[in-house]
């Protein structure tokens, strides 16, 4: 067996983005030794991508703003399925993390007043997303990034050593969490550069590895959202909720192909922009649904209005939530309207004068120009939906982040429950910041409760770990390039955006020979710095998630949110009731998936919703809780 | 619009290597990194090279084309004729991994030696600042670390004695960014600048603009503004004389 690298921590966050590094903070302000573990260098994690904002509540640019209304927002957005408490604590925290963050050095864009200015965002009642231009994601990453510095130099003057008590391992994969009786016990992998193997003896992990976009053909995802952290939670015993709901973001970029789900960022809509087909029509206004009715624009005049008076006009319906774009610009497509290269036009130059635009959106000129050669203050840009989001992951306990593993923890877009169904623009980094942070401390209130008693990593779990890991050089199968455009091209076309229960089937059944495939997938080379080793070790990640996502996919019989099924087409009140929990069948066996239910609303969070709109999502027995007499606080009746 | 291109990549490590030749399809569209992922997936699947999100967003895929410090990312291959030989090497400034990956780890150094942001003494939500005066550091803060800057720099390209000394132009936006920071409590950036950073050492030749992806005014808006900083606090005598009589300590 080769030799480990060994090192031993309080804590192992798994993932650089802004939850694993939010995570990192709080565990090492807790006092904790922390590693954060990542497979590129630090600083340029897929949270870079973000562009829009941080939705907080802070009430800035809109008084009237409040955490309740941004609870009632997102619970709206995700049709009800959300895990209630987790938007709870969200809606309530995400203001303190975004005016933190200005205490690491964070430079956002101000109000009159000097204040941090808000954007209008698709969902969000107010103005509500902090944001830098349409780079708020790079401020995010290098805010944190700055302030993990500054701890290692506090940790210098204290310790004489800037990684006494904070380490940043870049270009490193994680490939199994170890457990002993039942706890995590660390975490095995190998260094990208070397090939050489690394074991961090660990009682706590926290899982902040993002998304599965790379599972997908079109995506708007970095090579990196493979979904490892949700395929390491499965095989260490942990549960997957709701791996269904996949957000399509509606404007992703078309043309030129190499860039070709590349995100156009919803704040081109959220300024001013509009989306047109190719006869030139404003479509958005056919497909505003039951469930919106009224509370959009129905005319271009009320809709235009609106940018200048949001008090006195409604919305126009190009700000709907994502999923509801989406699928209108893939109608539009699939009727004929679409643009040469099957997308629609978003247009902002005629909307705008130049100079605005320049200012409100330079990222997104300078992405269309130098990537696309298009000038988006002259023309319309082409897009269409990408794959974007995952609101599914890991089953998690909202006020701890603790999954059902003991010493296992999961934050960030990894992690489930928080955006229901569909997740609006700008609650992902505010997700970031509040869960991360609550990861932090949920690990180290959990290695605290420890004390001395830490599991230990078992030499044979090091033996099977390498094993694994080095199969690939003795096989002469296929090249995992090849198996990896398969799973991408049998995602997309047969699990994407509207889906069909014969596909979804089709799809399980390539999934399964796909794994024969890549049970004796081949690489070349040797260890020290070869991406198709690396590839082919993800590859096996990739397909056990994927698998998860069809089979859920097939189970949910409704449409809602992110799962679009042309077979069930509308929303099942007693489906919303239901979470689908995805678990392994021992080591390496097949995926399971059982129903659970979704965790009741509080009466008071409950209380905050009309009644008539209740009605569209609830049963009728669950609307009629209302009349009960509310429970007495204390001494109540229960058992 | 397909055509087949010649390429020539730098394959080796720290013991040497050499430039190696490829004939690859190129069709519309398409930059510099989709051919290298393209000879990656059909010809050399162990050549190593690091990228993220393929959007300029990242700074992952630096790398010398034609001789020229870009992202692979944002060089389209139609800036390049048909019969053009692209030839990719690594960053000359950094030492070599593997192929196109270097260690960049020179400017994580850097990074750590910066003094942090010093938070002003204000309740949190309390900080208010002019849009006209966050934008001046704003500019720097756009800064996506590709290291293109520090690997063109001629203080430090091919000049390794001088990087104990100079923290390269990343970190000279750094200290404008903090020194122009409409609430950064701490007052001696310029001295830093000079004692620590080796300001002095720019001779503002502006190569490091001209190769920044973010178009970021290095030069002029970053470190010119910081030089003049430098002269003003420690060879304006009649500032001299104020510290001396005053005692500055910050």
């Amino acid at each position: 067996m080769s030799e480990f690298e060994r090192f031993e921590y309080d804590v192992v966050v798994i993932g650089a983005g802004g939850a694993g590094l939010r995570a990192a903070i709080e565990a090492r302000e807790h006092g904790l030794r922390t590693a954060i573990v990542c497979k590129s260098l630090f600083g340029k994690a897929h949270t870079v991508m973000a562009e829009g904002g941080i939705a907080a509540a802070m009430g800035n640019v809109n008084s009237k703003d409040s955490w309740q209304v941004h609870f009632r927002d997102t619970m709206r957005g995700g049709k009800f399925l959300n895990n209630p408490r987790m938007a709870e604590l969200h809606a309530q925290e995400s203001p303190d993390r975004v005016w933190e963050l200005e205490t690491y050095g964070a430079l956002f864009d101000r109000t009159p007043d000097g204040r941090i200015s808000q954007r209008n965002f698709g969902g969000h009642e107010y103005p509500r997303l902090a944001h830098v231009g349409d780079r708020t994601g790079l401020e995010l990453i290098r805010t944190l990034q700055q302030k993990i510095v500054s701890l290692q130099q506090d940790d210098l003057k204290e310790h004489g050593d800037f990684e006494a008590r904070i380490k940043v391992f870049a270009e490193c994969t994680i490939t199994d969490l170890p457990r002993t009786d039942g706890k995590v016990s660390g975490a095995l992998g190998y260094w990208r550069e070397s090939g050489k193997f690394v074991v961090f003896e660990a009682p706590a992990v926290i899982i902040a590895t993002g998304g599965i976009g790379k599972n997908f053909k079109i995506t708007s995802n970095s090579w990196e959202g493979t979904g490892d952290g949700l395929a390491l939670a499965l095989r260490t015993g942990a549960t997957l909720v709701n791996m269904e709901f996949i957000q399509f973001h509606p404007t992703g970029m078309i043309w030129p192909p190499s860039v070709k789900g590349l995100l156009v960022t919803e704040s081109v809509r959220g300024d001013g922009g509009v989306l047109r087909n190719s006869e030139g029509k404003r479509f958005m206004f056919d497909y505003v649904p039951e469930v919106f009715r009224g509370q959009y624009a129905e005319s271009e005049e009320e809709g235009d209005r609106w940018y200048k008076d949001p008090e006195h006009n409604k919305r126009p319906p190009e700000l709907l939530p994502r999923d509801e774009v989406a699928r209108a610009i893939n109608s539009e497509v699939k009727a004929g309207r679409g643009t040469a290269h099957g997308g629609v036009f978003l247009d902002v130059s005629t909307r705008l004068p130049a100079e605005e635009i320049l200012r409100k959106l330079p990222a997104m000129h300078h992405q269309f120009k130098e990537l696309a050669d298009v000038d988006i203050t002259k023309e319309p840009m082409e897009v269409g939906p990408t794959c974007h989001y995952l609101m599914g992951g890991i089953e998690v306990d909202a006020d701890t982040t603790a999954t059902r593993v003991p010493g296992l923890f999961a934050c960030g877009e990894s992690a489930g429950g928080m955006h229901g169904s569909n997740r609006l623009g700008g609650n992902s980094l505010s997700d970031l910041l509040v869960f991360g942070r609550r990861a932090g401390a949920g690990a180290a209130a959990y290695v605290l409760g420890l004390g001395e008693n830490r599991p230990k990593v078992r030499q044979s779990d090091l033996e099977a770990g390498e094993a694994v890991a080095v199969a690939p050089f003795e096989n002469e199968g296929e090249n995992p390039y090849t198996l990896h455009q398969e799973l991408q091209g049998t995602m997309n076309d047969l699990v994407g955006i509207i889906r069909r229960q014969g596909e979804i089937r089709e799809a399980i059944a390539a999934l399964e020979a796909l794994k024969v495939r890549a049970a004796t997938v081949g690489v070349e080379g040797h260890r020290q710095f070869n991406p198709g080793w690396h590839l082919a070790l993800d590859l096996r990640n990739m397909l056990t998630v994927s698998t998860c996502v069809a089979l859920a996919a097939l189970e949910r019989e409704e449409s809602r949110g992110g799962h679009t099924r042309e077979d069930f087409p509308g929303m099942n009140p007693t489906w919303r009731g239901v979470n689908l929990i995805c678990s392994l069948d021992g080591d390496g066996g097949s995926v399971l998936i059982e129903h659970k239910p979704v965790p009741t609303i509080r009466r008071d969070l409950f209380e905050l919703f009309e009644r008539p709109e209740l009605a569209k999502y609830f049963t009728e027995a669950e609307v009629a809780t209302l009349d009960e007499p509310p429970a007495a606080p204390e001494q109540g009746t229960q058992p | 619009m397909t055509y087949q291109a010649h390429f020539r990549l730098w394959r080796g490590d720290s013991d040497g290597g050499e430039l190696k030749d490829h004939t690859v399809e190129v069709n519309e569209g398409e930059v510099v990194l989709d051919i290298i992922h393209r000879i990656q997936a059909t010809q050399a699947p162990d050549l190593a090279v690091r990228w993220n999100c393929k959007a300029g967003k990242c700074g992952s895929c630096s790398a010398e084309i034609n001789g020229k410090p870009r992202l692979m990312c944002m060089s389209r291959m139609n800036t390049f004729t048909q019969e053009e030989t692209v030839t990719v090497t690594p960053m000359r400034t950094f030492p070599i991994i593997r192929d196109l990956v270097t260690d960049v780890s020179f400017n994580y150094e850097k990074a750590r030696q910066f003094p942090a942001f010093a938070p002003p003494d204000l309740p949190l939500g309390e900080y208010r600042m002019a849009q006209v005066d966050v934008e001046r550091s704003q500019e720097f803060r756009k800064c996506i670390e590709c290291f293109l800057c520090q690997d063109v720099c001629h203080v430090i390209r091919d000049r390794e004695d001088n990087k104990k000394a100079f923290s390269g132009p990343r970190f000279l936006i750094r200290a404008a960014e903090l020194a122009m920071h409409p609430l950064d409590a701490r007052k001696d950036r310029a001295d830093f600048a000079r004692t620590e950073q080796g300001i002095g050492l720019c001779n503002i030749t502006k190569c490091c603009t001209e190769v920044c992806p973010e178009h970021i005014k290095i030069t002029d808006n970053a470190i010119i503004p910081m030089k003049e900083r430098v002269v003003d606090r420690s060879y304006d005598p009649l500032v001299w004389l104020g510290n001396k009589i005053r005692r500055r300590t910050d």
